[in-house]
């Protein structure tokens, strides 16, 4: 009970600064704008604006600080604005939109779902391959010594190579031979997944101690009996807490991918749009979509673990 | 037809090897090993690339990239100053020392920890990278806004890195302490941080990546004519893919050596720690 109040008070906290940094980060344009309207400014002039600080404009200019808050394309949206926007281009945008699935029966291609779907697409591919890929090289690993002296060195290497230098190369390469699309936005995705996976797999592999792996062998129980009965249940832990990890990379990846690749779709070809045409409200938006994304796909994974343990008799 | 072949035979040959060597007992076996694989690969590329006839503009062999990389070093080195040392790096210290202070109030009174550490937890796991041209477009398209992004991206699995490790004292352990009489700074200072260094360290390394990351990124949105996320757009309009390649390379080497960095401060700073014994 003590924690929920901590978190609210911690979130509440952040949104109070958020919204007071609101102030003096739109200040100028405010002042500008309220300038051209016909109001009574202090100092008077631009030039003698832009020397001044943000803070001692806010304090000269005290009446207007409303305006700070109704900026079209302000450099810092205020919460309720991104709200706002984020309700308008989803519900409001499909119900009521003229492209809307209500009238045109198709997502609009201005709202947030459509591009939501989109990510959604691209990262669930590349998180399933890099699972697969991750689970088949750690037991690759935890069977093979070979492969785990000369594999395992090489796999740590790649995370330390950022995918962003190497996603356009991945689509170039992979478009000359005929794939485009969602195929090589998938395996940047999964670049940033399989790594997870793969070390806590090899951790749960080997999580099982001498005692009971001789017990297997006085049982006379067989390699691949030994790999399903006590090696991969015992790793099932490891595997969902990595997963958890894995899924988040996997949506930084499908972003990373969607940036680098000038994709049209997708939430991070919106925040391209939105830096292209100065629209920060809608980079906002399509941020706060991105982070109720994560949190869902987290959350998915988390309940994914709990029903597992609970349908291998474990404590849920 | 016959590269391609001698590919296959090398690519056999090395495994069988590797196969061999991962049987002896010899130290030396954990460093060769992973190098005959890498050398293999490369080997691959090579001749398959010569072998199949790939075109330059599609995939260059390791050797005409090479031949570029020594040939393009001294814009390189400018792109790894504009990126590395001025973005990543200076984002990545400012990010460690605002991790620590936080961290240090959060340890400090029980209820902001309670509150901050989920929510770290929750925002560690959001894709950050996109804040990237937002930070641009307030701090302009110099090094400031690569580090802003840096920041923002390594704040969050730091501060909940430096948080937990804080915490991981026995009671057995702060006691002792206490009946030494020792105050909060010489706990602090003589039991908690040393006791926290894996974690904190563990952050360090997730971050190393992270900051590189952020940095290039940052400059897909806007940049000086310098940097590598800037040359590998940039040739990459111009089909001078070799030139991409040979930014990848130097961001490569730049990660694993700043990453193999802080390992090996790691190693000599938490040389007591279970995990680091021979």
């Amino acid at each position: 009970m003590v924690n929920v109040a901590a978190i609210l008070t911690v979130v509440a906290g952040l949104l109070l600064l958020w919204t007071l940094a609101v102030i003096p980060m739109n200040i100028r344009e405010a002042l500008t704008e309220a300038e051209r309207a016909g109001a009574a400014i202090t100092p008077a002039t631009a030039p003698e604006r832009r020397d001044a600080g943000a803070l001692s404009l806010v304090v000269q200019n005290a009446g207007q600080i409303g305006l700070t808050y109704a900026q079209d394309r302000p450099r810092l949206p205020s919460p309720a604005q991104v709200i706002r926007e984020f309700y308008n281009s989803t519900l409001d945008e499909e119900m009521n939109g003229r492209r809307g699935i209500v009238r045109s029966g198709s997502l609009s291609n201005a709202g947030l779902v459509l591009h939501t779907l989109k990510t959604i697409e691209t990262t669930l591919y590349g998180f399933v391959l890099g699972a697969v890929l991750g689970i088949a090289l750690a037991v690759g690993i935890v069977y093979s010594r070979a492969m785990d002296l000369s594999v395992m060195p090489w796999a740590i290497i790649s995370q330390t190579i950022p995918i962003v230098a190497l996603a356009p190369m991945i689509v170039l390469l992979l478009s000359s031979a005929g794939i485009t699309g969602l195929v090589p936005r998938a395996i940047i995705a999964a670049y940033l997944s399989f790594f997870p996976v793969l070390v806590g797999m090899v951790k749960g592999l080997r999580a099982p101690d001498h005692m009971q792996l001789d017990l297997m062998r006085t049982y006379n129980a067989s390699a691949a009996q030994g790999f399903w009965k006590l090696r991969l249940p015992m790793a099932v832990p490891y595997l969902f807490a990595s997963l958890k990890v894995a899924i988040a990379g996997a949506l930084v990846g499908a972003i990373v991918s969607e940036l680098s690749t000038s994709s049209t779709q997708g939430l991070g070809a919106r925040m391209l749009q939105g830096s292209y045409y100065g629209q920060t409200v809608q980079i906002w938006a399509a941020l706060l979509a991105a982070a109720i994304l994560a949190a869902a796909m987290v959350g998915v994974v988390g309940v994914a673990d709990r029903l597992v343990r609970r349908a291998m008799g474990g404590a849920a | 037809m016959m590269l391609t072949l001698l590919a296959l035979v090398i690519w056999l040959g090395a495994w069988a090897l590797n196969h061999r060597l991962s049987r002896l007992n010899a130290p030396w076996v954990a460093t060769v090993a992973p190098i005959i694989f890498g050398v293999t690969l490369l080997l691959m590329w090579e001749l398959l690339v010569r072998g199949l006839n790939v075109s330059g503009v599609i995939l260059p062999p390791p050797s005409a990239i090479w031949v570029s990389f020594m040939r393009n070093l001294p814009t390189l080195w400018q792109d790894l100053v504009q990126t590395v040392f001025k973005g990543a790096l200076s984002g990545y210290v400012i990010g460690v020392i605002a991790a620590f202070v936080v961290a240090l109030l959060a340890d400090r009174f029980a209820f902001l920890r309670r509150g901050l550490l989920p929510v770290g937890g929750f925002l560690s796991a959001l894709p950050i990278v996109g804040t990237a041209p937002i930070f641009v477009m307030w701090f302009g398209f110099g090094w400031q806004s690569k580090a802003a992004v840096v920041v923002a991206m390594v704040f969050f699995p730091l501060l909940v890195n430096i948080v937990a490790g804080l915490r991981d004292t026995t009671v057995q352990q702060r006691d002792l302490m206490t009946t030494y009489a020792a105050g909060y700074w010489q706990v602090l200072l003589k039991l908690r941080l040393p006791a926290a260094m894996p974690f904190i360290f563990n952050g360090l390394k997730i971050s190393t990546t992270l900051a590189l990351i952020g940095a290039i990124v940052a400059e897909f949105f806007g940049s000086p004519t310098q940097g590598l996320g800037f040359r590998i757009d940039a040739s990459r309009g111009r089909l001078a893919l070799d030139v991409v390649w040979s930014a990848i390379v130097m961001s490569a080497i730049a990660g694993s050596l700043f990453y193999g960095l802080v390992a090996l401060v790691e190693r000599a700073v938490t040389f007591w720690h279970p995990s680091q014994r021979k």
